[in-house]
């Protein structure tokens, strides 16, 4: 916690903490997570399954149900203590401040009504506002999100569109509201090539438009790379290494980052040549290893990486990794 | 290892494959003619012995229709299949013959397995089918588990809900090979798979290609897979196949103007080179009422007038190396071709 905080960040998520009780052995998903967020920052948090990436985005939403989930830390957005908020408040504060997208709009829509009219109700349950000018901002929203022959489109249901359609109409809805924070999970995942990069190259251009903030969660470094101003990894529910996407990539100062980057099937790799793996599989999470969670996976890991949680190290302005033996790493690197 | 090898001395691809045609018809008012859905329309490919055939599009493109139909898990509309020189389904080539020879691999290990079937019976189910006894199919079963790199001692009385998903990927992997077949259809088989799982399941797959001799019909989206895996690849659009080539050849230099923007939406992976313009605008075509012409030709950023009328057909100095485009072929009409049957393209 050494480098500069920025002065006023508008996310703040500090030791965050998330257990889920609704299996035989609680699940510990997230364990002590602390990101800051700027305004008009793109943060990507990356990961495989099961390292609470997606687990932390609901949570900035309180998407969990109260029942089988404990939380713990601080998460404030915008000055809001998001953790305090219930009922009224809560609901005021989705859509309006912090709103969201999902991996598959067809299930995140309402098959039931139009777009336009979801997109009227989600403007109007938070702005007193006519219900002719409510549409008129449906229909910018459509021309923002660059469907074709809008006017048309806003009286479709769902399943009248395509994929990319809907992922575009889901990106409009969660727009509505002119929120200051947009919480995108895996929004590009489940489109084909060309319409994935036409989506993200939308994201982009809307928050820079618009100023926003965007978390965007996804297990594919290359759309993160694309979209992100800075990368945030995950493993086993904490943030392993945190830093701009350009020292990320270029300069991995955590294994698991490394061992990422080289087991894509792509870049430099010859045709053929055997991938480099990560051998063995992700811990469980319902019985953490008191060290480090990557050691039995880490080709650097020694007797000390089993039995001490590592510290967040600083290892360059804004570049952080929980390694024991990031500098060595960074100072193999060619 | 001899039954795995295809006919010695002979240049003539493993699996053939000639106007093959699949259409979903759908409901209509009675009276109304019943549209169909164009899923595969007209497609020429072969696949060579010892070769891996990546297969890419979009969704909707038909490849994994394609797939299902190789396999005869639907029947086709019109078309043939050849395996090894016979007609798949003729006297010499039943099809309980070539479903041993041709196996598959699906995306979602979970649906593909059998809830209350352990693995080693899974595994060694169908050999049993096809006759092995039960003793000495486990035994393979066994030593297959042990060769995707499940120790048989530890998995194999497990059902699939106890494995995670790149360990039942690797069940599905033994499955297929249960059978000893010579071609192994991989539908999307790495695509749901962590990215550290997916190079150790890909790895496998590439291990297991050169010690059984297999041939590979890879289809996925994931470019960079393909192109990875691939010594070929069969670009598909629409339910047609627009280009076929050698891999790199395909991905250093793609003909086809959407095999072009395929390979222009493949993410770039530097932070100072950034995607900045739009490969290709717009969404596939429904394939229920495709476009006349070029089923590309309304998203062509190259399109001429003669795109919308004349339908390009797959041509190239090979049958293995060829593309479905106006602009390359000559005498077309379309302003970039060449102008005679025998002169160059620009």
């Amino acid at each position: 916690m050494t480098d500069a905080v920025p002065s006023n960040p508008l996310v703040s998520i500090q030791n965050l903490t998330v257990r889920f009780h609704s299996g035989a052995r609680p699940v510990d998903a997230v364990n002590g997570v602390d990101l800051n967020i700027s305004r008009g920052e793109v943060v990507a948090l990356i990961g495989e399954s099961g390292s609470g990436k997606s687990v932390t985005l609901r949570s900035l939403m309180r998407l969990h149900p109260s029942k089988s989930t404990r939380i713990g830390g601080q998460i404030t957005v915008d000055g809001i203590d998001v953790m305090r908020l219930g009922g009224r408040a809560l609901a005021d504060y989705r859509g309006a401040i912090a709103a969201m997208i999902f991996q598959e709009p067809l299930t995140a829509l309402d098959p039931v009504y139009t777009l336009g009219d979801q997109i009227v109700e989600a403007i109007r349950r938070h702005e007193s506002i006519s219900i002719a000018d409510a549409r008129k901002r449906a229909l910018d929203l459509f021309e923002r999100v660059r469907i074709p022959s809008p006017e048309r489109r806003l009286a479709a249901y769902p399943h009248e569109m395509s994929g990319g359609m809907r992922q575009r109409a889901m990106i409009a809805l969660a727009l509505a509201c002119r929120p200051k924070l947009l919480l995108a999970d895996e929004p590009t995942t489940a489109l084909d090539a060309t319409v994935q990069i036409q989506v993200l190259l939308l994201l982009r251009e809307l928050q820079r438009e618009l100023g926003l903030a965007v978390v965007f969660v996804t297990h594919d470094l290359g759309a993160a790379v694309e979209v992100a101003d800075r990368i945030a990894v995950m493993y086993a529910g904490r943030i392993v290494e945190e830093g701009s996407t350009r020292d990320v990539i270029r300069a991995p100062a955590h294994p698991y980052t490394l061992a990422l980057l080289q087991s894509r099937a792509e870049g430099s790799m010859a045709r053929g040549q055997r991938l480099q793996t990560i051998p063995g599989s992700p811990p469980d999470l319902s019985r953490l290893p008191p060290g480090c969670a990557f050691a039995d996976r880490c080709p650097l890991a020694d007797v000390t990486c089993r039995s001490t949680q590592p510290p967040r190290v600083v290892v360059a302005p804004e570049h952080a990794s929980r390694c024991l033996r990031s500098h060595e790493l960074l100072s193999k690197a060619p | 290892m001899d039954a795995y090898l295809s006919r010695p001395g002979s240049a003539a691809p493993l699996l053939e494959i000639r106007g093959l045609v699949k259409h979903f018809p759908l409901t209509a008012p009675i009276g109304a003619k019943r549209p169909v859905v164009r899923a595969v329309d007209g497609i020429d490919f072969r696949v060579f012995a010892g070769e891996t055939l990546g297969v890419v599009g979009e969704s909707g493109c038909g490849k994994s229709t394609t797939a299902r139909l190789l396999m005869n898990l639907i029947s086709p509309t019109a078309g043939e299949i050849i395996f090894d020189g016979f007609q798949v389904g003729s006297s010499q080539m039943p099809m309980k013959t070539f479903r041993r020879q041709v196996q598959m691999v699906f995306q979602d290990s979970y649906a593909s397995l059998n809830p209350r079937l352990t693995i080693e019976d899974s595994v060694a189910f169908g050999p049993q089918v096809h006759g092995t006894p039960a003793r000495e199919a486990l035994a393979r079963a066994h030593d297959l588990l042990a060769r995707v790199g499940l120790e048989p001692g530890r998995f194999a009385g497990r059902y699939p809900h106890e494995l995670s998903g790149g360990q039942r990927q690797r069940v599905n992997i033994a499955r297929a090979l249960a059978l000893q077949p010579r071609v192994v259809i991989l539908d999307e088989a790495v695509s749901a798979l962590d990215k550290s799982v997916e190079a150790q399941v890909l790895n496998l797959l590439l291990d297991l290609k050169a010690e059984f001799g297999l041939t590979y019909i890879f289809i996925s989206h994931d470019l960079h897979v393909v192109r990875y895996v691939s010594d070929r690849v069969m670009v598909m659009y629409l339910g047609e196949v627009v280009e076929v080539g050698p891999a790199e050849q395909l991905f250093e230099s793609p003909r086809h103007p959407y095999t072009q923007a395929l390979t222009q939406s493949m993410p770039s992976m530097d932070p100072d080179h950034r995607t900045e313009h739009v490969p290709l605008a717009g969404d596939p075509p429904n394939p229920i009422d495709p476009p006349t012409g070029c089923r590309f030709h309304p998203r062509c950023p190259q399109a001429a007038p003669v795109c919308s009328q004349k339908a390009p057909s797959l041509a190239g100095p090979h049958p293995a190396d060829a593309v479905s485009c106006l602009m390359h072929a000559p005498g077309s009409g379309h302003p970039l071709a060449a102008v005679t049957a025998n002169g160059t393209r620009s």
